[in-house]
């Protein structure tokens, strides 16, 4: 309780309605609260769909335009072969360039599956050809089948067949982020409702006495507004940070890990968990109005 | 100013009100009696629309409450304040925020000077900054006034003002209604006391209404 000897300037007097909502309360608190973790897993849920987004993005531009050959290891000559193979590739239109791996590399892409030990020169190892072909132009099964039909130990594996799946699983687990990012939006939505309510419904003295010295619905719903947005707002700031600070200091377990290496934000998508509590006070803003005036209309 | 014509009011099937007619003049000063219960506070609430009558119609400034859209309600309160004994305040705010609260839902600015005023007149300029629960019962009915007439309403319902003061206090806040009545307001105040009516109508050219058994009736000399 405090005295004051002199009036307040008019301009403080003009600005009161910020003040008509009681300062503290359990729904404003909850809705702080209910912001800050739902803020925190938007965060996650945002992280993970984009960067499926992107991983699926970038094994399709990867895996664009390519192929691999394998030449069976026979009793034919293998350079007799190869040269044959490379003449049908010359003469497929849609073929950009037909790449034959050296021993060196083929070793490299082996080593990781069978060990450092294994005495790879000795091995009956497929011979590997890297095909880059351009888009629409190239016709995988009448090259297949001229292949079986010429050179039989040679199988082509466009990287587009076997890869597509995962290329599907990652996009279903893009839309699954964003299901869960929706889900956890509407759910905060309806916490702010029913947060709203209980403090309009603790707040009836308030809304009697604003109603009585000829408050509009505008206003006094307006006032309420303003607190749950602000509070909203905060409490997603705060979810947010804290989501980021997670993500930065999430332990580095998989570097090998495509999908988990990526997890996170890269350069404009930075926009998003900072947006993200001006989009949650606005949710706030929506569901408080809405609730504010259904209540109101309630109490007359 | 306010007309009753023909007006019924029940509260779930029990009539508190029934028939009744009346019309209160501007500018005229009236004192509503009859014992607890009988709907003194009901007839004041149907003057500010809070509630609407379940019979007949209400006018308020030429306007029929019951066709008022709901728009309209703040538009009309602001040209009445009500005095409740009940003291309704928002109680985390201090008294001079409350005092000047309808100017501020109005989005209208208080001028210092006539706040300043107004709280001398009602002998509050030493309780400003306090808020409303740190105030005796006297307090805070005359903050309940200050608020009522801020805004200079062409109306003023006040409902048992004095009901929890003293006597001193009482004749103190019927000296100001009548003061506000000489001002050209319209005032309505119920009460049971018979003693504060017939003081204060030594002073002023008040009309009472009694209302018994659901009807409104005027009031003799004799109360």
């Amino acid at each position: 309780m405090k005295q004051r000897s002199t009036l307040p300037p008019t301009e403080e007097l003009k600005t009161k309605s910020l003040r008509i909502v009681p300062p503290s309360g359990l729904g404003v608190w909850l809705t702080g609260l209910t912001a800050a973790a739902m803020s925190f897993l938007a965060v996650f849920a945002m992280a993970l769909a984009l960067t499926a987004g992107l991983v699926a993005q970038n094994w399709s531009s990867e895996l664009q335009g390519r192929a691999t050959i394998r030449i069976l290891p026979s009793n034919e000559n293998s350079a007799q072969q190869l040269d044959m193979l490379l003449q049908i590739l010359a003469q497929t239109p849609g073929i950009l360039k037909a790449q034959p791996l050296d021993s060196a590399t083929q070793t490299a892409l082996l080593a990781p599956w069978l060990g450092d030990d294994i005495p790879f020169d000795a091995l009956p190892l497929p011979q590997l050809l890297d095909v880059t072909y351009a888009g629409e132009r190239y016709d995988f099964e009448g090259l297949r089948l001229r292949l079986a039909a010429e050179l039989p130990d040679a199988i082509i594996d466009d990287h587009m067949q076997f890869r597509g799946p995962i290329l599907a699983a990652a996009q279903q687990l893009r839309w699954l982020g964003y299901g869960a990012l929706g889900l956890i939006l509407s759910v905060t939505a309806m916490m702010v409702v029913l947060a709203a309510n209980a403090a309009l419904a603790a707040n009836g003295t308030v809304i009697k006495v604003l109603q009585l010295v000829g408050a509009t619905d505008r206003y006094i719903v307006r006032a309420f507004v303003r607190r749950f947005a602000l509070r909203a707002f905060l409490g997603a700031c705060f979810g947010c940070l804290c989501a980021v600070l997670a993500l930065h200091y999430m332990p580095k377990v998989a570097e090998n890990s495509a999908f988990l290496r990526a997890f996170g934000f890269v350069q404009g998508q930075w926009i998003w968990p900072v947006a993200l509590p001006f989009f949650v006070a606005g949710i706030a803003y929506i569901a408080t109005r809405w609730a504010g005036y259904r209540k109101l209309k309630e109490l007359i | 100013m306010i007309a009753f014509e023909q007006v019924a009011y029940s509260y779930g099937g029990t009539a508190t009100l029934s028939d009744v007619t009346v019309q209160i003049a501007s500018g005229s000063f009236h004192f509503l009696t009859g014992p607890s219960g009988s709907g003194k506070s009901t007839f004041l609430k149907l003057c500010y629309a809070d509630l609407v009558p379940s019979l007949g119609r209400v006018s308020v400034f030429d306007q029929d409450t019951h066709a008022l859209i709901r728009d309209d309600l703040p538009q009309m309160r602001r040209r009445i304040g009500v005095v409740h004994q009940e003291c309704q305040f928002i109680e985390h705010l201090s008294v001079i925020d409350n005092v000047i609260l309808p100017l501020t839902v109005a989005g209208r600015a208080a001028l210092p000077k006539d706040v300043t005023d107004l709280l001398n007149w009602v002998g509050l300029s030493s309780v400003v900054g306090m808020t409303p629960a740190a105030l005796s019962g006297g307090e805070r009915q005359r903050v309940a006034l200050a608020r009522a007439v801020i805004t200079s309403p062409e109306i003023i319902l006040a409902d048992e003002p004095t009901g929890n003061v003293d006597w001193e206090m009482s004749l103190r806040l019927l000296t100001l209604l009548v003061e506000l009545n000489k001002m050209g307001k319209t005032i309505v105040v119920a009460t049971h006391d018979l003693n504060l009516i017939r003081t204060v109508k030594a002073q002023v050219a008040a009309r009472v209404l009694r209302i018994k058994d659901g009807r409104v009736l005027l009031a003799g000399a004799d109360l």
